[in-house]
């Protein structure tokens, strides 16, 4: 039914229009560096934050290109292909849900961090508690954080690569090929052109998924129709598995399932801008504004991850084979194989091309803001404090390329089922200093020293118990064209949901922990204010959560006054728009 | 983009009126409730083109987000600007 899908073959034509983006994307990333040619680059603010100076439809693209990476693309359809919505429609709300928490706590992060040159969030916590121990908590969490989502980028290009039909070598080096040149291409322009180059690149992958989304909904509705495939992802849901259960969830239908959802969804939504990658997209913006217009515009992406996520059920409906070259199932085939199944070659390449360079976006964004973290908040914090500019981007740049090859080696040495372990530990990790960073937003009573507590023990409760989740260790394997499933065991992170400590309210591990890290910390702070603890020096005023850029302004106004009159912004006298401020 | 290194303005502006903050407040707070309250919308009927009502609800609400986000950028901008900012 599907000779790309299962068969050994390579699909030339695919393969040569993939091959012919990602020449196109590695030119553009060399180039890159001399997009808006800085002065020198030799500094952390044009490395690693593009100067500062990105307008709204750039930081929309960054943005977009970090949010919605190549592993969002492979596994949330994958698990409406598995499980359904809990586990997989739950992006939907999440996405939706991001925005009005990015208007309102974004901006002031932006302010603080351009008045006083926070590259990093671990800065802000610095500068805003007076604690280097924090500031490292802060910051070797997101590191931490960061490095399985690097992994998990790479999971994605397997995917890809795999379908084309170049992971069928029983070579391993021929096999991973692909991806090591992929990826020592990406180390290469990532290191000289910084932020600058999944800046640029991010305009090219958010044309290439656009186009194949469309498409591909275009074909779900009009070849399968979308009665039938949510009628086919119901049967599937409803199927009762060996163990007696329903396959999955198709609507949430019971209190747990409620609560499950609900907190998947608020809290990887509050997660999401925790992440270093998110934070460094954003302070690259030139301007509050920015930032707010960009939570006004940038749900349109979420309307490509529920169409993405949609595929996940024409897979089902199309019955799409998710075995890989190696004859084992794997859901996170389940796009790619729906791609070579129903397009042309040639438009299959298109798309995988989307899937790869959705990949190599994030992919450089994180390592950037890797590298961002470990030179401000461990090697100039603790190793040299008078670092110059110089030293630092020069450390970044290194430390980048190893997180990148750190990811790799993960990636081609371990089984890809602990890269999607510790990606559910990620989030459950960089929840944690939400309360850190989003309280010292707005307040100073929180103290620093409870933080740190409340930090420690949610992160050691939330990995405990997100490792007791076990689920029965299935493979199933292609036998003579029969799906045949082996149970190896007991597999540990089986579940991202789990009870409530003392009830049995299941909530999403990543809440769980926050909500015990908020009440540690609040106890905490009351005890160590009564005893009159050294609540450390805070560096940031008032004014800092408020600082725009002038011009910024001037242009809006100019443009306001402009619409307001009437009259076409262009016909106005230069400084008129200054003067009309005044009155 | 044509502009040269932006410079910084360091002055508070002036608070937003107070019926500002609360028409922002709401319009940021309602698509944060409708989408947690799960319980309200987790139905397969009415169906709309064959998107089950738990689907196309969870779709229509970006749309009223997007809307809801922008009212709340012109409001807070033109406020911003009328207050004598700086």
């Amino acid at each position: 039914m599907m000779p790309q899908a299962s068969g050994p073959g390579v699909d030339g034509v695919a393969l040569g229009v993939l091959v012919f983006f990602f020449a196109v994307v590695t030119i553009g990333g060399f180039i890159a560096a001399r997009w808006r040619r800085p002065g020198s680059m030799h500094s952390l603010d044009e490395w690693g934050l593009g100067g500062r100076g990105f307008g709204t439809v750039t930081t929309w693209f960054l943005l977009g290109g970090d949010l919605y990476t190549a592993y969002t693309f492979v596994a949330v359809p994958a698990a409406m292909f598995a499980t359904g919505a809990v586990s997989g429609w739950f992006a939907v709300p999440y996405t939706i849900l991001v925005y009005p928490l990015i208007f309102v706590f974004m901006p002031r992060m932006w302010s603080v961090a351009h008045a006083r040159g926070y590259v990093t969030p671990a800065d802000f916590v610095k500068g805003r508690y007076g604690s280097r121990g924090l500031s490292l908590a802060v910051a070797l969490t997101g590191i931490l954080a960061t490095m399985p989502y690097i992994a998990l980028q790479l999971v994605g290009i397997q995917a890809v690569v795999d379908t084309v039909g170049l992971g069928g070598s029983s070579n391993a080096f021929v096999k991973d090929l692909p991806l090591i040149i992929a990826f020592a291409v990406l180390a290469a322009y990532t290191y000289s052109s910084g932020l600058r180059a999944p800046a640029l690149i991010a305009f090219v992958k958010d044309t290439l998924v656009y186009i194949t989304i469309i498409v591909a909904i275009i074909y779900v509705g009009w070849k399968i129709g979308f009665g039938p495939t949510f009628h086919a992802a119901q049967t599937k849901m409803d199927t009762l598995t060996p163990a007696g259960k329903p396959t999955g969830v198709f609507i949430p239908g019971n209190a747990n399932a409620y609560w499950a959802y609900a907190t998947l969804a608020f809290g990887s939504a509050m997660a999401l801008f925790m992440y270093p990658h998110a934070m460094t997209a954003t302070m690259s913006s030139k301007s509050r504004n920015v930032i707010r217009r960009n939570a006004a515009i940038l749900p349109t992406y979420s309307l490509m991850l529920a169409f993405l996520a949609l595929l996940g059920f024409a897979a089902i409906a199309k019955k799409t084979s998710v075995f890989g070259s190696d004859g084992l199932a794997n859901t996170q085939l389940a796009v790619p194989h729906f791609f070579a199944q129903v397009f042309p070659s040639w438009f299959a390449g298109v798309a995988f091309a989307a899937i790869a360079i959705g990949a190599l976006v994030p992919a450089a964004i994180m390592s950037i803001a890797a590298a961002n973290l470990f030179t401000r908040n461990v090697y100039r914090d603790f190793i040299r404090p008078n670092a110059t500019p110089h030293q630092e981007a020069f450390v970044s740049k290194i430390a980048s390329l190893v997180v990148k090859f750190g990811a790799l080696a993960f990636v081609l040495f371990m089984d890809k089922q602990n890269a999607i372990n510790l990606q559910l530990l990620g989030g459950v990790w960089i929840l944690q200093t939400f309360l850190a960073i989003v309280a010292g937003l707005y307040t100073r009573w929180l103290h620093r020293w409870a933080l740190l507590v409340g930090w420690a023990v949610a992160m050691v409760w939330g990995t405990v118990v997100a490792y007791n989740q076990t689920v029965p260790n299935t493979k199933i394997r292609l036998v003579d064209g029969k799906p045949v499933t082996e149970v190896h065991g007991q597999r540990h992170f089986g579940s991202s949901v789990a009870n409530f400590p003392f009830t049995h309210v299941t909530l999403y591990i990543a809440v769980s922990a926050l909500v015990i890290n908020i009440v540690i910390a609040v106890a905490l702070t009351v005890v160590l204010r009564a005893v009159k603890a050294p609540t450390g020096r805070d560096e940031t005023v008032g004014d800092d959560y408020y600082s725009d850029s002038v011009s910024e302004e001037v242009l809006e106004a100019e443009l306001a006054s402009a619409g307001a009159a009437g009259v076409n912004p262009a016909a106005q006298p230069a400084g008129s728009g200054a003067t009309r401020e005044d009155t | 983009m044509q502009r040269s290194e932006a410079q910084l303005s360091n002055t508070r502006p002036a608070p937003l009126p107070m019926w500002v903050r609360i028409v922002v407040a709401a319009l940021l707070i309602m698509p944060i409730v409708a989408l947690v309250a799960v319980p309200t919308y987790s139905n397969a009927d009415p169906e709309l083109w064959g998107f089950p009502f738990f689907y196309w609800y969870s779709l229509l609400w970006m749309f009223i987000e997007t809307a809801m986000c922008s009212l709340a950028y012109v409001l807070v901008t033109r406020a911003r600007r009328n207050g004598g900012a700086r």
